[in-house]
């Protein structure tokens, strides 16, 4: 006899034991106000059920429970705290407080992924028996989200495996297979049959019918490891502060808040420490940096790698054979990535040693690898026989897609062009991998401008998640798809933009480095330029960015710029320009691989200020508010990826913000270049309002670089958002 | 004396039960009271540059109330960097040594303008947590004879010849007074509600009063002490007091001060801060007194510390409006207005530490926006404020409408 409540099929068994089985409207079982519902629901009539014997919770989905509702807790505005507050404590902790104090055993009976909430629910049940496959996910991920387990899930895991054990699991939101979390303790038991979930759970109920009492709700129950008074204890919650700080330098509030919240509890009772646990995710909920998270960290990277940017009625494809011309950096990099993914490579060079000597870095990347114990020389083997190195372009007959990697030169690149496209097996895609030549023109050496295509890829390619596909004027939706497809096939996130001077990523990140510079001629110390850059968030300092893609690098773009006519046309980064071109010429500074740049570099890896560089530009008597010099840095990258969507050079918001996050090193708490202004607050206004405000005042300030792009000016006036 | 110490301001927390169902357990000690220095800022607009100094007394100064908790008070309500704080620990008169403290500082002319306070969770840390060898060192505890504080209440209690019902009663008047204060209003000025990271109020009034006490109630509560005493404490406080035949134990969680957790904050200044500031005084403090009596006994010390002060001021208590007695024990009260000899009317007019309870370290401040508000309710000048203190210590001190 069973019954369906708000989604949960209620089905009480002659044992007595009532199978609760989350089977929710929509795709997923979800934190949601159904949820909320159901549960209001079902614990009274569990508390009331008479001959109850046990409690089995089960899921009908393939996932257990997904968790919270992003969309409905990314939607709350400041001002609403309260209102999250006491939703949390009444209608999502309440109901789990009270299915932990049942009188008989609760069991998880865990079939799918429990993540975030699916895993709360657990923890409030006596025992956990989880399905041993690997489609199982188990952790509380909401730290990578912005926000915190708010549903007992910091609170239950310090209580169930003490402060020590639970933290990296809350400060890194670690997703587990079966197996770790068993080792971990989040789950007890696993099952390797699916249908046996339930029962065994039965089972276990039958064998434990006095297991009713959460360790926390027996008396006596100490936390284990210590609470505030133990030394190791204080010890963990002096350092790990430090810690945290290290990896978000103060940037992300989630985990600081976590770690309150975690120092609460260890001088708190149980309930209170949950009290606490609801006021922390009240908090998180309505902050800009968990909202940002949510909106592009997590949807539009769903869409983007989904394939929102794929024009959409062109049937899916496979790379099988993949021509790389050029092992270089790049082209090894690609020949690696695209090896690993099963695709046959053909990696061409002018001769056949510098084609094996590319091959030979997918050797040594396994080779680190084997060494850490994450391959085998199996593996090793089984992908070194998937790339045939060469130095003769018949090799790449066949290939349904060439990816030309050589130096950033038109002339040596429409060579090449011309000699390799009629190898290319019938329909067979094109691609260049440039970061600074416009694709149309390099088209135009090709005698099938539809199929090709850009093919931007980032350094170190074996690391670096994104590809940036550049279409040009004539390149056909058929060919995006392809690139697209192959992007997804070696497991990258891609990005679809249109043709124009550095596309968007190259264009933006270009003012980055030219922002450092400009600062660097006004006479700020080259120590506090770079320092501001990490203090906004971004990996690394304006200058030694720059000192790693090199001012030889620099130069060269901007060389050819000038002999193209069209140097600063998109992206103003004369500054920057301006300076390598003279580190060079009159210094020999070409960056860190060219003998060292801004910094020299100790072959101890140790890294300081080229002493002369103080000499040629450091004014001790200028200073600029730090609070500006992060906003330039910052507003640089934020106005010049409003033109690029205002130009159509993106072709959406989460383009623009995933490429910007994984291309550019957009701070994660800022969501991307764009979706920074959404969540902007400045002097009382909120989103492209306060942005106008800030970057006028810093257009009059600083100059006209600043000023806010019309874009940017009509949303404001019309309060309208990045979407 | 050079400088005149004015009373700006002076504000509280409210106080709950000091166990885990409380309110205010789940707030830090450091929050609680970095709650207050925010509100003085805000109430002012206080420029926290000039704040010369910040006093805090801490009767449990350990874990998280240890480590200078008023410096780190300070800087977790983001005043500014130049403030510095201290923490200091005269037992119960903490929080009144602290404002004394803040007194003499400006008023030698040396300081300008002082916070004043305390801060005490005993939810969080428990009364008796940083130990002490009065306590805790057999040999010093034989050299001392020192009895817990309890059993010395019993005993001024049967020196007064106060029975349990006179205890009993003087528990009454306190909750009455105080539930009759807030209804009324009275302590709305200096309460500054609790609340929490998202501004969401955790505790906006004192929870520990109970309105509806009876004598039948507050007879029924077992005596709190005689197992105690029977341990051999009382023969330890009959050694020093052998014209007893026995210690009659009257004292009750019902006539006894209340275990709560709460914070005080007392802006003092001198008139020269006061004028720069824009800030107006509400009062001055006209002298502080504090000295040593019996530790067996342990709680005598109010009334000669009363006395003292008035002879400081050169005053009687015909002088006094108000007088306000930490009711740590009823017996304590009686004796202080025996001694005085002085009328409960003019007593702890809004009831005390029984009805409201004591947060150890924070009540002395309290006391201090307890009788300000109240003087000036009444349009009264003056009022006295006394406590007793661990080591049969007594503190008071003389407060002014000017």
């Amino acid at each position: 006899m069973s019954e369906k409540i708000h989604g949960f099929i209620y089905d009480k068994d002659t044992d007595g034991i009532v199978t609760i089985t989350m089977d929710m409207d929509g795709p997923v079982n979800a934190m949601n106000e159904q949820y909320r519902q159901a549960m209001a629901a079902i614990l009274p009539r569990l508390e009331a059920e008479s001959g109850l014997t046990g409690v089995v919770f089960a899921s009908a989905k393939s996932t257990f429970f997904a968790g919270g509702d992003l969309r409905e807790l990314s939607s709350i505005p400041r001002g609403e705290e309260e209102g999250q507050f006491r939703m949390i404590e009444d209608a999502v902790k309440a109901p789990l407080r009270r299915l932990e104090k049942l009188p008989v055993p609760v069991v998880a009976a865990i079939n799918g992924a429990a993540l975030g909430g699916g895993l709360e629910i657990c923890l409030a049940c006596n025992y956990r028996i989880a399905l041993n496959s690997p489609k199982v996910a188990i952790g509380l991920p909401e730290v990578t989200l912005g926000l915190l387990p708010g549903g007992g899930g910091v609170v239950r895991s310090i209580h169930m495996l003490g402060l020590e054990k639970a933290l990296p699991f809350l400060l890194e939101g670690t997703r587990m297979k079966p197996a770790q979390a068993l080792s971990a303790g989040f789950v007890n038991e696993l099952v390797d049959d699916v249908d046996a979930l339930v029962d065994s759970a039965k089972s276990w109920i039958k064998a434990n019918p006095e297991a009713a009492a959460q360790p926390w709700d027996i008396k006596g129950h100490i936390l284990p490891g210590g609470d505030a008074w133990s030394p190791v204890i204080s010890g963990i919650l002096s350092a790990a502060p430090a810690i945290t700080f290290k990896k978000t330098r103060g940037l992300l509030p989630a985990p600081e808040r976590i770690l309150a919240v975690a120092g609460d509890t260890m001088s708190v009772d149980f309930d209170t420490a949950l009290r606490i646990e609801s006021r922390g995710l009240a908090y998180l909920i309505t902050t800009p940096e968990a909202k940002n998270i949510i909106t592009s960290g997590f949807f539009q990277m769903n869409s983007i790698n989904s394939g929102i940017s794929r024009p959409n009625d062109i049937a899916p494809t496979k790379v099988k054979k993949v021509g790389i011309l050029g092992a270089g950096m790049m082209g090894q990099g690609i020949a690696y990535s695209s090896a690993v993914a099963g695709i046959e490579v053909v990696l061409k060079d002018i001769s056949k040693e510098a084609a094996e000597k590319g091959k030979a870095y997918t050797a040594q990347l396994f080779d680190k690898q084997i060494a850490r114990g994450r391959s085998s020389e199996d593996n090793k083997n089984k992908v070194l026989e998937l790339i045939k190195a060469t130095d003769n372009y018949a090799d790449l007959q066949g290939c349904d897609l060439i990816i030309e990697a050589v130096f950033e030169n038109i002339e040596l690149k429409n060579k090449v062009t011309k000699e390799a496209e009629g190898f290319l097996a019938e329909g067979g895609v094109y691609g260049t991998n440039t970061s600074t030549l416009p694709i149309s023109q390099l088209a135009e050496a090709s005698a099938n401008a539809e199929n090709f295509i850009g093919i931007h890829f980032f350094s170190p390619v074996d690391k670096m998640p994104l590809i940036e596909i550049i279409c040009g004027e004539k390149t056909s939706d058929e060919t995006v798809a392809k690139a697209f497809d192959y992007a997804r096939q070696i497991r990258k996130t891609a990005i679809v933009v249109n043709d124009s001077l550095g596309f968007f990523t190259s264009r933006v990140f270009g003012t980055y480095m030219d922002e450092g510079a400009r600062l660097l001629q006004e006479g700020i110390d080259p120590i506090l330029i770079d320092a501001m850059g990490k203090q906004v968030g971004m990996p690394v300092g304006p200058l030694t960015v720059q000192d790693e893609v090199s001012q030889e690098l620099s130069r060269k773009a901007a060389e050819t710029h000038r002999e193209m006519g069209v140097f600063c046309s998109k992206g103003d980064n004369s500054v920057n320009a301006e300076i390598s071109e003279r580190l060079i010429k009159d210094f020999g500074r070409g960056g860190r691989y060219h003998g060292g740049g801004y910094y020299e570099y100790g072959s101890d890896g140790s890294k300081t200020v080229w002493p002369k560089l103080y000499e040629l530009y450091h004014k001790p008597e200028m200073s600029i508010p730090n609070q500006d010099m992060k906003d330039r840095i910052l507003f640089r990258q934020v106005v010049e990826s409003l033109k690029c969507l205002q130009e159509g050079v993106l072709r959406s918001v989460a383009d623009g913000n995933v490429g910007s996050l994984l291309g550019i090193g957009a701070p994660t708490w800022s969501g991307g270049f764009l979706q920074f202004v959404n969540t902007y607050e400045y002097k009382g206004a909120t989103g492209p309002a306060a942005f106008v405000i800030r970057s006028n005042e810093l257009a009059e300030l600083y100059g006209e670089r600043f000023s806010a792009p019309a874009i940017a000016i009509e949303k404001a006036s019309n309060n309208g958002r990045f979407e | 004396m050079p400088e005149t110490a004015y009373i700006y301001d002076a504000i509280r927390t409210p106080r709950s039960k000091g166990k885990s169902d409380g309110y205010l357990h789940e707030v830090k000690p450091v929050a609680l009271a970095a709650g207050l220095l925010k509100e003085l800022q805000q109430r002012h607009d206080l420029d926290t540059s000039r704040v010369d100094d910040v006093v805090m007394g801490c009767v449990s100064p350990v874990g998280e109330q240890g480590g200078d908790i008023a410096k780190t008070v300070v800087q977790f309500a983001e005043w500014d960097e130049s403030v510095p704080g201290v923490q200091l620990d005269r037992f119960c008169a903490s929080g009144l040594e602290a404002f004394n403290f803040a007194a003499m500082k400006v008023a030698s002319g040396w300081e300008e303008l002082v916070v004043a306070g305390g801060v005490e969770s005993m939810s969080r840390i428990p009364m008796g947590a940083a130990g002490g060898a009065w306590l805790n060192d057999p040999e010093v505890n034989f050299h001392d004879g020192t009895v817990p504080q309890g059993i010395g209440a019993d005993t001024i209690a049967t020196l007064g010849g106060w029975k349990r019902e006179d205890v009993d009663a003087f528990a009454l008047a306190s909750q009455q007074r105080a539930a009759n204060a807030q209804a009324n209003g009275y302590f709305d000025r200096s309460v500054v509600p609790v609340t929490d990271l998202n501004g969401v109020t955790i505790l906006a009034k004192d929870d520990f009063i109970k309105p509806n006490s009876t004598m039948d109630i507050l007879g029924g509560l077992r005596p709190s002490f005689a197992a105690m005493g029977s341990m051999g404490f009382d023969e330890l406080m009959l050694r020093k007091y052998p014209q007893l035949p026995a210690i009659d134990h009257v004292h009750t969680p019902g006539n006894s001060s209340g275990i709560v957790d709460g914070a005080s904050a007392v802006l003092v200044g001198s008139e020269k801060a006061g004028k720069d500031l824009g800030l107006t005084p509400r009062g001055r403090i006209v002298a502080t007194a504090v000295l040593a009596t019996d530790p067996t006994i342990m709680l005598i010390g109010p009334g000669p510390a009363a006395k003292k002060v008035l002879e400081k001021a050169g005053m009687t208590t015909a002088d006094i409006d108000l007088f306000e007695i930490n009711e740590a024990f009823a017996s304590v009260a009686l004796r202080f207005m025996q001694d005085l000899d002085i009328s409960h009317d003019v007593t702890n007019v809004n009831g005390g530490a029984i009805a409201m309870g004591h947060p150890l370290g924070a009540t002395g401040a309290m006391l201090v926006s307890t009788m300000l508000d109240e003087l000036e309710r009444r349009n009264k000048k003056r009022a006295l404020i006394a406590l007793c203190v661990g080591g049969g210590q007594g503190i008071a001190t003389i407060i002014e409408r000017v």
